[in-house]
Order: structure tokens, then sequence, then C-alpha cells
């Protein structure tokens, strides 16, 4: 059974067609990148995914179940795919610690004394130890953004969608979150990643798609995809990447 | 908020010589403009008032030292009764401000008559006049002699500041809770957090964080609308000048309840002024 699974999933604001029919499968420990150009889609679909953005037509299975069949709980179902996104969205009136327990508290019921020791174990892990009682603007954006991924880690999530996850950071900063990142994916984390790190996919995937204006043009393994690609708007796509020296 | 802040020396060297907005920049020379600018423009303003043909019973009737002694003596403690009541007022006022706001907020069509009834709430008691609202709750309430019902003017008087009150309140909130970005709730939301823990834990503590000098500033006018209350019935500092006056036909005890009432709001404004300095720094 996969992880996820979208059958001809559709989603427009207003008449504009965000997302045409996507079929997409995620497997279980599987990474599926999610590249294309700004506007094409990438953000919606994981948002999609996660429920927050209602889809129009189609079906999304999450470990076979379909989470967008009617009486489905969305905050359920939430609770099982962890999302982090581009601009981190930490909690700016919370220390990191209360950060990452919020939801497993108050979500999941589970102690004070236990949330918290958990939050610790995964802050150790991500060397943010230190940083447990600092409020969010006292950190760096790299360090935000971990924390990010650590709230998410913090419920125990199937699937992990990352949009963007370094567009905002800057450059100097990239390195310590996709290290983060490699580390899920050896961990066998299942993820579906939006990115523009080109040589970070395809070093991590085991799938990439290439996502143009709201449609899957060409989907494989990453080797296929930047080195022989089929269709002529990858190729035009990467073209344009390879000129401003991003892979 | 995407990134850290990165410490501006030019900012801080200018926030560090600025020792207050009202007193100006530091240094002798702008003191110095000040002081003079300050003795010119008061003095105009004096030599234009004791010039002015009317002035010698002007000063008689409203500036009278002896009457100004005595009424000081007797309205001071009636101010307890104003304070007691914007006290008491305030509390109900913040919770029901949230309430109406929140209420407003509610999303989806399910929810269209609650909007619709806390718009209409905001809509009435921002536009009705105070004075009518205190009029119509303390004359008219008791009338109906239902039984149970509180009678007594303070708490009419009170009840009505509340709901004229609120009716502000609530829209500095909703202001609060709109400026707080969706990608808070959506980062809420996708913990798996519901509607309702999104705004108790998330939005409104954010929102509340926002609003409070502007809350303050809608608590200062509150603290002055208390002397309205007088008008039906109970004996507070205004009323307890109105009595000074008419026993005395000699206007002075307005102007000591006057002086009263700003040296009560000086501290809150002082306070609020404070509190937006601060927020300013920091959100830089």
């Amino acid at each position: 059974m996969n992880a996820l699974e979208l059958h001809g999933v559709s989603k427009s604001f207003g008449d504009h067609l965000v997302l045409k029919e996507i079929d997409l499968e995620v497997g279980e420990h599987e990474v599926v990148c999610v590249i294309g150009a700004s506007g094409s889609g990438k953000s919606t679909l994981l948002r999609c995914v996660n429920l927050l953005d209602p889809i129009d037509e189609g079906r999304i299975l999450v470990e076979g179940r379909d989470v967008t069949a009617p009486g489905v709980d969305a905050n359920e179902v939430r609770r099982g795919i962890g999302i982090v996104f581009q601009a981190f969205n930490l909690f700016p009136h919370m220390t990191v610690l209360r950060n990452v327990t919020l939801a497993p508290r108050e979500v999941l019921g589970r102690s004070r004394a236990d949330a918290e020791a958990d939050a610790e174990e995964l802050l150790r892990r991500f060397g943010l130890a230190d940083k447990r009682d600092a409020y969010p603007d006292r950190l760096s954006g790299g360090q935000q953004q971990r924390v990010a991924i650590v709230r998410a880690l913090a419920m125990r999530p199937e699937l992990m969608l990352l949009d963007e996850v370094t567009s905002a950071l800057d450059p100097e900063l990239v390195g310590e979150v996709l290290n983060v990142i490699r580390e899920l994916a050896a961990g066998g984390m299942t993820m579906l990643i939006a990115t523009h790190e080109m040589s970070f996919a395809r070093e991590i995937a085991d799938q990439v798609c290439f996502l143009d204006e709201g449609v899957i043009l060409e989907q494989g393994p990453p080797e296929q995809i930047f080195s022989a690609p089929r269709e002529p708007r990858t190729r035009q796509f990467l073209q344009r990447i390879v000129e401003a020296g991003r892979l | 908020m995407a990134r850290r802040q990165r410490p501006d020396p030019r900012v801080d060297e200018l926030d560090g010589s600025r020792a207050s907005r009202i007193l100006g920049g530091g240094g002798v020379r702008s003191t110095l403009v000040a002081a003079v600018s300050t003795i010119a423009f008061f003095g105009l303003l004096v030599l234009l008032v004791v010039n002015a043909p009317g002035w010698p019973e002007v000063r008689e009737s409203f500036f009278d030292g002896d009457v100004f002694r005595e009424s000081v003596r007797d309205i001071a403690p009636k101010l307890l009764r104003n304070i007691q009541m914007f006290l008491i007022a305030e509390v109900f006022i913040l919770v029901f401000g949230l309430a109406i706001a929140i209420l407003r907020s509610l999303p989806g069509p399910v929810f269209f008559p609650v909007r619709l009834l806390s718009v209409a709430y905001t809509d009435f008691f921002r536009g009705v006049p105070t004075i009518l609202v205190i009029y119509l709750f303390g004359f008219g309430v008791p009338a109906l002699g239902l039984a149970g019902v509180p009678t007594s003017p303070f708490f009419w008087g009170v009840a009505s500041l509340v709901l004229v009150y609120s009716a502000y309140v609530s829209e500095v909130y909703r202001a609060g809770i709109e400026s707080i970005h969706p990608s808070q709730e959506a980062a809420a939301r996708s913990l798996g957090l519901t509607r309702a823990q999104a705004l108790r834990f998330v939005i409104v503590p954010q929102a509340v964080r926002r609003v409070i000098p502007p809350l303050l500033n809608d608590f200062i006018g509150l603290q002055k609308d208390t002397a309205l209350v007088a008008l039906i019935g109970p004996v507070e500092a205004f009323r307890q000048s109105q009595i000074e006056v008419a026993a005395t036909f000699d206007y002075t005890p307005y102007f000591a309840t006057a002086l009263l009432f700003v040296l009560l709001t000086i501290p809150l404004a002082r306070f609020t002024d404070w509190l937006v300095e601060r927020q300013r720094r920091r959100t830089r």
C-alpha cells in the first residue's frame, strides 16, 4: 500500500485552474521531489494533501484511506501529516519548547512532562537543545526552520510535506536545513518535497515530478529527469536552472 | 519575522539620543529652543485670555481659590465612585468585547446569523449616544418592574457603559485578530489543532498583545464617561460638583472636577504611550 496516492486531483482558485487532474503516488519510505517554476502549483499541491485547501475534484488516499471522502475529520488527518512551510510560521509568542509541545499536548492530550521530554530529545537530535527557551525572533532563519521541522516531527507523522523549506533562507543557512532532511530520509521518513534545490532533489529523491502549469508533465527517477528529460518543457526548465548556476 | 533582525547601528544611535517624543531630542541647544518657544507660546495665550473683556468675571466664578480648595476636598472622595465604576466596567468590557469579536470572526454560512447579530450590536451601540443608552437603561429597565432585575441606577449606569464600550473594544479586538497573518492559522491547523484551539492558543494571544495600546486608549475614554452616569442619580465627582455649584452659584467646582479627571487619566495615558513606544522598538 502506498503512503500517499492522488487520483485526478484538480483545484482552482476562482477561474484559475491551479492543479489539473494530478495523479501521484508516494510509496512507504519514499522521497518524492516536486520541481517546477514558481506558480506551477507545487505549494497548492502540498496544501491540498494536508487538506488546508479543499480540492475540487479527484481523490487523495493516505495509507489507503480516502481523506477527501465526505465526513472525514480533517483535524484527525492532519495529525498524521507534518507540513513545513517556506516562511517557517513558528508561533512568535511562544518559546521553542512551547512551539514544539503545543500540538502533542493539546491535540494528542499528552502530559506536559511526556511531551517536553519528547521535544527535548528531538531538539537535541537536531542541534537545538540550547534553544529550548528562546523565542523564534532570537533564532537565525536556519534555526527557525529546523524548529519548524521538529514541531512537525513531534506529532510523529507518517508523512512529511516540505514546501520550499530553504527558499526563504540566506544561502549560508541552507545547508543545515538540508542536512536535517537528509537525516529524515536516511531514517526512512516518507516525504513529498517541493523544492528549487535541484542538486539536492537529485541526491535525495527516489522519484522526481516536474510540475508545469498545474500538470505533472514528467515523472521518473532523478537520473532520468535530470540527465535525459523527455519533455521539451522539462528540458527548457532545467536549461534555465543550469544557466542560473543552480545545478 | 522571516529573517533574524540585524542590529542597525544608525537606528540605535538615533534611539539613544532621543530622550522622549514629547520633549524632543536631547542636547542643550534643542532644550533651550524648546523652553523659549514654550514660554512664548503659553505667554501669548495667557495674555490673550487675561485681556479678554469678560476675564474678571470669569476668574471670579471659575477660578476662586477658596472655593477651589473646598470643592476639591468634597469632590475628591466622590471620584472613588468613578474609579469603582470604570474598574468594574473594564473587566466586563474586556470579556464581552472579545466574545463579540470572536463571534464576528466565525466563518461559514452556518454562523451568518451570529455574525449579523454581532455586527448589529456594534453598529447600534457605537451609533447611539452614550448618554441616551444610560437614560434608556437607567430609567427604562427599572420602570418595567420585573422581579429579580436590579433597579439601582449605579448598576444600570455601569451596565450601559459596558454595553457601549464593548462595542468599541470588540472592533479593536477584531482589528487585532485580522492583523494576524493567515499563515499562523494554517500552521496551527496543519498540526491538527481545531479552529477553536488555533484561536485560543495562537491567534487571540498574539492579537491581544498587539491591541493593548488602542484598548487602553478606549479605557481613557471610559474613565471620563463615568461622569455621564451622574445624570441618572449616583453621586459621583461630577454630580457632587453640580451640587456645589447649585449651592454657591460659583463654577469653580466644575474646574476642580475637570482637573481631577485629567489627573486621573494622565497615568493611564502615559502608560499607554510607554507601551506603544516599547512595542515600536520591539517590532523594528
